[in-house]
């Protein structure tokens, strides 16, 4: 029983500025699903990679089988039967399923790549597999859930005994889950141990007798799944109560600020209406593919809409671009900070005056004193952690980048403020932080939609609570009568009769 | 939060540390190398003020190759749009309809704009990508210069008088050729710095996502850039006519490579969002450098080419080398 194949231990990984892992540790009995669980930012995919060679540690120790190994990189993991499925698949949408299956490993005789074989194999382990698809397909017309079988079949190519799955689910429909934990129950019945990676819990409890939690870098505890409660665990992976997280305060709610109507766009979302008040936190909730935040990209300009209207204070507007809704006084805060949110190689304060460089200008030129005076107080507002507004925001944590963009939205005279998943990626200190923010927003009169997937957040800082479901609203919480249970009811209310027809 | 500390920010050490400190070290030691090798007669008056005259046109190419890279774009017509620009000008002087040597530079200058707002509008409207839309336009630029002179040449007599001694002519010691690239660095260096259209640009070039996000109109600042890196062709048409006193179809071919590798000289990432005006103008004139001293040098007229694209290569080397050293020391200095 306690025999084990894979044991790290002591594990540290520095990343220049950020300590990715500190101390952890990790082991993995043969078949056994073993559940890998944290908080975003938690270090699970960092350690995946240390796993794999990926990444080379600084500390700690890795042994297979009893014997220390040492991973340069992906191929020498691969040999020793140890494989991955990550997070975004990484496939070759342009090549056959066959191709990439071997990719890296080509049948070859007299150098030449024996493509019969190839595709016979590729198709046997589909098969073995229940893939409703053949080798001869172009990975680009696959869906995810379909190209995460390929890469299934391209561990089980290789051989491997011990297979990775990092958040394979993330991206998967309820029954498309259901398909994957299938298979990875028949690949723990023939033998092959599985680290499966995730922060859902029905994963956990479908799947693993093991689960291993993570938090801020570090390890935290295994437990034997049947016997941890999941207050104990989320407890575990917050690492304090979830009360104490929100400090929502009470606010007077004013009169209502904004306001759409069917809202749709085609292929995307359907009849999407809701309304936000003065000083009211809107809370907009789904699972993945809800379309949540092609909704508020497209309130904001960013994206076309094909039919709807939006009213502000009451009145109907027409917002083309982001700089219409900007002018009306909404202002977006995108999921994807460092891709869209910030310019990472500017300086904080640079980044802060972007959007309103209008007032920094006088008779044509931009007005540095006042720029960078400016900016500093913005930053400050936020409790910026930085030693000066010169700073690249790239050296500053997650946490910290996201009060940079609260402040470049503070900056601009807005009355609606939409957040994307404003705490992603952010740690738990920086968290508490940011929905003191947000409170403090709210106080001041602003209007916020807030997307969030997670439960807790939505839960413990939305006023009302808007959930989507493919595409379309599903439903409408008060915040008193909002329960996990309810929002995830809707979240999944219309999966089966809304199915293709958005 | 000490009110001190966030606006800290130490100058001279970036100075020194800068891209732009470095390639002048690296200019000097070129220009000391030539100096050696033409056993002196490299850094005389007639050599430099020469040099000012003759590659004056690219180094004010290259100011509006800049911005064009800046945001992440690049353009490989501008040859053609010199070309054209200088080619209708000189044709409309040839028929007395322009008569006056500003107007003959205003001409020119409004051609190339009219040929940057149709790249500019291909580019943003039509989504094409930069390069294949500057190759197709270049063959159309091109082919129209021949289209409209009737593949003849326009030569000196033809010309007026003033255009051409404009030229030839100085002032305070310095050629009027050299004056303009000294305008328009001192205006694209204001221009990047201090306005704020200047600042979007670098944001577009940096991260065009992020930019729209925060209400920049990208198309806007697209085709206003790919405007006025054509109004510059345009301007370049006029100085290379009248410095030359001929305008010929095949005028000005292959400048844009010389354009491209002066900004990648100077620092221009050509994946938009970095580089400035001082670093292009120390390329540009690197660039001119190593045009004008290979021959003086001694070196085989077939083996210049060759040479000129190793020396080009080797400075874009030690200015990389000089940089990576200096951003790890930058690294080292941050704490974990």
């Amino acid at each position: 029983m306690a025999e084990t194949i894979l044991e790290l231990n002591g594990i540290t990984k520095i990343f220049p500025g950020v300590k990715a892992l500190d101390k952890v540790q990790f082991d993995l009995r043969p078949g056994e699903i073993h559940a890998l669980m944290g908080e975003n930012g938690a270090g699970k995919s960092t350690f995946i990679k240390v796993i794999m060679g990926v990444h080379q540690a600084e500390e700690g120790e890795m042994r297979l089988y009893g014997e220390k190994v040492n991973f340069k990189n992906t191929k020498d993991a691969q040999k020793a039967g140890i494989a991955a499925i990550y997070q975004h698949v990484t496939a070759y949408p342009h090549l056959s399923v066959a191709e990439n299956i071997f990719v890296g490993h080509l049948k070859r005789k007299h150098g030449l790549v024996q493509w019969k074989e190839m595709y016979q194999e590729a198709d046997a382990l589909l098969q073995e597999l229940n893939a409703d698809f053949r080798s001869h397909e172009l990975m680009g017309n696959l869906s995810v859930a379909q190209q995460q079988m390929v890469e299934i079949a391209k561990a089980l190519s290789l051989k491997a005994k011990i297979i990775i799955m990092d958040e394979p689910t993330a991206a998967l429909t309820k029954r498309e889950s259901e398909e994957l934990y299938r298979i990875t129950r028949k690949l723990r019945d023939e033998g092959v141990s599985i680290i499966f990676i995730s922060h859902r819990f029905e994963d956990m409890y479908a799947l693993a007798t093991r689960v291993t939690v993570f938090r801020d870098s570090q390890y935290i505890g295994t437990y034997d799944v049947d016997k941890i409660t999941n207050a104990d665990l989320i407890k575990a992976m917050v690492g304090r109560e979830i009360k104490d997280l929100f400090p929502k305060p009470k606010v007077e709610i004013g009169e209502e600020i904004l306001r759409v109507e069917n809202l749709s766009r085609t292929g995307f979302f359907k009849d999407v209406s809701f309304h936000v008040r003065k000083g009211e936190i809107l809370g907009l909730t789904g699972l993945v593919g809800a379309r949540r935040t092609e909704v508020v990209q497209t309130i904001f300009g960013a994206e076309k809409l094909s039919s709807g209207k939006i009213f502000l204070n009451g009145k109907e507007v027409k917002i083309k671009c982001p700089s219409d809704a900007m002018k009306l006084g909404i202002g977006l805060l995108p999921e994807n900070r460092q891709i869209e949110g910030l310019i990472l190689d500017w300086g904080i304060g640079r980044n802060i005056t972007l959007t309103e460089l209008g007032k920094y200008v006088s008779r044509l030129f931009i007005n540095e004193n006042l720029e960078n005076s400016s900016s500093k107080d913005l930053a400050e507002q936020v409790d910026t952690k930085a030693v000066s507004v010169f700073d690249k925001a790239s050296s500053l944590s997650g946490g910290n980048q996201q009060k940079v963009v609260v402040a470049k939205a503070l900056g601009s005279d807005f009355k609606v403020l939409i957040l994307d998943e404003p705490t992603k990626g952010v740690d738990v200190g920086a968290k508490a932080a940011i929905y003191e923010i947000m409170g403090d927003l709210a106080m001041h009169g602003y209007a916020i939609i807030m997307i969030s997937s997670e439960m807790p957040e939505i839960l413990g800082m939305s006023d009302r609570i808007v959930v989507m479901c493919e595409g379309r609203v599903t439903g409408e919480l008060s915040r008193e009568e909002a329960t996990q249970e309810k929002i995830l009811e809707l979240a999944m209310a219309k999966q089966a009769a809304a199915e293709g027809s958005v | 939060m000490k009110n001190k500390t966030l606006l800290k920010n130490s100058k001279l050490s970036d100075l020194l540390r800068s891209r732009e400190a470095s390639l002048l070290l690296v200019l000097i030691l070129l220009c000391a190398v030539i100096q050696w090798r033409s056993g002196g007669k490299f850094l005389s008056g007639t050599v430099v003020s020469q040099l000012m005259q003759n590659y004056a046109y690219i180094m004010v190419l290259a100011f509006g190759m800049l911005l064009v890279l800046l945001i992440g774009g690049i353009d490989i017509s501008i040859g053609a749009t010199v070309a054209l620009s200088g080619m209708s000008t000189c044709l409309l002087m040839r028929d007395g309809i322009i008569t006056n040597p500003a107007l003959a530079y205003g001409f020119s200058i409004l051609v190339g704009a009219v040929c940057g707002l149709v790249i500019g509008v291909i580019i943003s409207k039509g989504n094409v990508i930069p390069i294949i839309a500057t190759l197709g336009m270049q063959y159309i630029y091109r082919g129209l210069t021949y289209f409209v002179s009737g593949t003849l040449w326009v030569s000196a007599d033809k010309m007026l008088p003033g255009y051409k001694a404009f030229a030839q002519g100085s002032f305070l010691g310095i050629n009027n050729l050299f004056w303009i690239v000294l305008v328009v660095f001192a205006g694209i260096l204001l221009f990047l710095k201090w306005t704020g259209f200047g600042r979007q640009i670098y944001a577009v070039g940096s991260n065009a996502d992020a930019a729209r996000i925060s209400g920049i109109n990208i198309d806007r600042v697209k085709i206003i850039v790919y405007t006025i890196n054509g109004s510059i062709a345009g301007l370049a048409g006029a100085m290379y006519t009248s410095l030359y006193a001929s305008a010929q179809g095949n005028m000005a071919t292959g400048t844009e490579m010389d354009v491209i590798a002066a900004c990648v000289i100077g620092g221009v990432s050509l994946n938009g969002g970095l580089g400035n005006g001082v670093g292009v103008f120390l390329g540009a004139i690197t660039i001119a450098v190593i045009s004008k001293s290979l021959s003086l040098v001694g070196i085989d007229a077939f083996w210049q080419r060759a040479l000129k694209g190793a020396v080009i290569l080797l400075a874009v080397l030690i200015n990389v080398l000089v940089q990576r050293n200096a951003s790890r020391k930058a690294l080292e200095g941050r704490e974990i």
